[in-house]
């Protein structure tokens, strides 16, 4: 079908996106279009105006500060696979931007329409799960800062006030003696995701697991972290053993199912996935030169 | 027309200047406003990737881009992608010497998004896998995918690759 009727906007500014964002009734954002062009097409969404962030140079690009680097809202999927800062910084953000989408969606859909459109099947979340993203909302009372854990509020929801946009996302660089590993299952390569897992274990000098971070998604509406069976091999020398305990915590996770992929057979594959994934970023950290 | 925009784009090196309204999407205005009906619509929700077109040289699905989104952007469609002469592209001829499209409706998509995926490799020989990933978003629901594939290897693989009579 085609999409209904609406007023386009397209700021230069955040300011001005801002001002028609708190203004406008019924409007909504269009980041990269790659969730929300759909939904408008199939008329699922009749906003009656539509604030295209496409042209507002501010949001986008990566950026390192201290310990932690930041990404704009606006920067696309392919840009992020593209770049050699975050392949190195962030090894996990660059494994999972390697199962979003296709290449055609990636040039155009950006990270902050996916941790805004919060779709379960959807990788960017898992990964800012498991990093311990912090996001940045602009809103009409100025700039506050947001965990990414606190961010999904439902199915398909996240919590932005009314006037609110998601401006930028930062993670933490990776550390010396870091692993991670991203793996989900999907019937063919570039769909959504029926479970994935995102994994990092970092290693202390003796080679036992200083800290490791799980996070699971296509199992509930927002991805979940695995904090008890996460503090539970802490201090572990990383070991079958060890990583089957956490696969038969993940194993436990309360999963929604659908006829296509039922519970039970999604809680198989957060126990096999995560085994899998740790096993790989342990392996990963063992041989990780980063110091 | 409801909220109808101006805009300036070049299309296959041709600069056309149109108002739109602002829900066309760019697949629509390419095939309705400028009759370049190539460019394929399948399943106008960015699942099947028959619209594929270039953009600035990026693959974009351009049933998911607003025509508005497009000005002032450089936009390659399939008719486009010939020599002068009418030669056709080297990506277009092997995929008719491999069978590389029966009914017809994806290649257009198919053709652009190898296209994309030759120019970003230049120099560099691609293999199987790469080929088939990049492959990914175009849905062909007649060729099995197989002399896709080998067309795509005869233009970007290996010489050892290359060739092959299938």
């Amino acid at each position: 079908m085609k999409a209904p009727p609406f007023k386009y906007h397209a700021p230069r500014a955040l300011a001005e996106a801002l001002d028609m964002t708190a203004g406008l009734d019924n409007a909504r954002a269009l980041a990269g279009g790659q969730s929300l062009m759909p939904l408008l097409n199939l008329r699922m969404a009749a906003p009656d105006h539509l604030i295209d962030l496409g042209n507002i140079a501010e949001l986008r690009g990566v950026f390192e500060d201290g310990a932690r680097f930041h990404i704009g809202a606006m920067t696309t999927q392919r840009d992020i696979e593209k770049s050699a800062p975050i392949a190195g910084l962030c090894p996990l953000l660059a494994q999972a931007i390697h199962h979003v989408g296709h290449q055609q969606t990636r040039n155009r859909g950006t990270i902050g329409g996916s941790l805004c459109h919060s779709d379960p099947g959807a990788e960017l979340p898992v990964a800012a799960m498991a990093l311990d993203a912090e996001l940045v909302v602009a809103g009409p009372r100025g700039e506050r800062a947001v965990a990414f854990r606190d961010f999904p509020s439902g199915y398909l929801s996240v919590s932005l006030e009314p006037g609110e946009l998601l401006t930028r996302v930062s993670f933490p660089k990776a550390g010396p003696r870091e692993g991670s590993a991203f793996l989900e299952f999907n019937l063919r390569p570039a769909d959504f995701a029926v479970v994935s897992v995102a994994a990092r274990v970092a290693l202390d000098e003796a080679g036992h697991i200083a800290h490791a971070s799980i996070a699971v998604g296509g199992v509930q509406a927002a991805p979940i972290r695995l904090l008890e069976a996460e503090n539970a091999l802490r201090g572990h020398a990383p070991s079958r053993e060890a990583f089957e305990a956490a696969a038969r915590a993940a194993a436990e996770i309360d999963c929604d199912g659908d006829d296509v992929h039922p519970a039970d057979f999604r809680s198989e594959l957060c126990g096999v996935l995560t085994r899998r994934a740790l096993t790989q970023a342990a392996t990963r950290a063992a041989g990780s030169r980063h110091v | 027309m409801s909220d109808p925009r101006e805009i300036a784009l070049v299309v296959n090196d041709v600069r056309h200047a149109r108002v739109v309204e602002s829900r066309v999407n760019l697949a629509d205005f390419l095939r309705h406003e400028l009759g370049l009906f190539g460019t394929h619509v399948g399943c106008e929700h960015g699942v099947c990737g028959a619209c594929t077109v270039l953009v600035d040289g990026a693959s974009v699905r351009s049933c998911l881009m607003l025509a508005v989104q497009a000005g002032g952007k450089n936009v390659e469609t399939i008719e486009g992608v010939a020599a002068a002469d009418g030669a056709s592209h080297p990506v277009q001829a092997a995929l008719a010497k491999h069978h590389g499209l029966q009914c017809g409706y994806c290649t257009p998509g198919v053709v652009m998004t190898l296209i994309e995926l030759g120019r970003e490799n230049i120099g560099k020989p691609l293999g199987e896998a790469e080929i088939r990933h990049a492959l990914s978003g175009n849905l062909c629901r007649c060729t099995g995918y197989q002399g896709i594939v080998d067309a795509g290897l005869d233009v970007f693989g290996a010489p050892a690759d290359k060739g092959s009579e299938t």
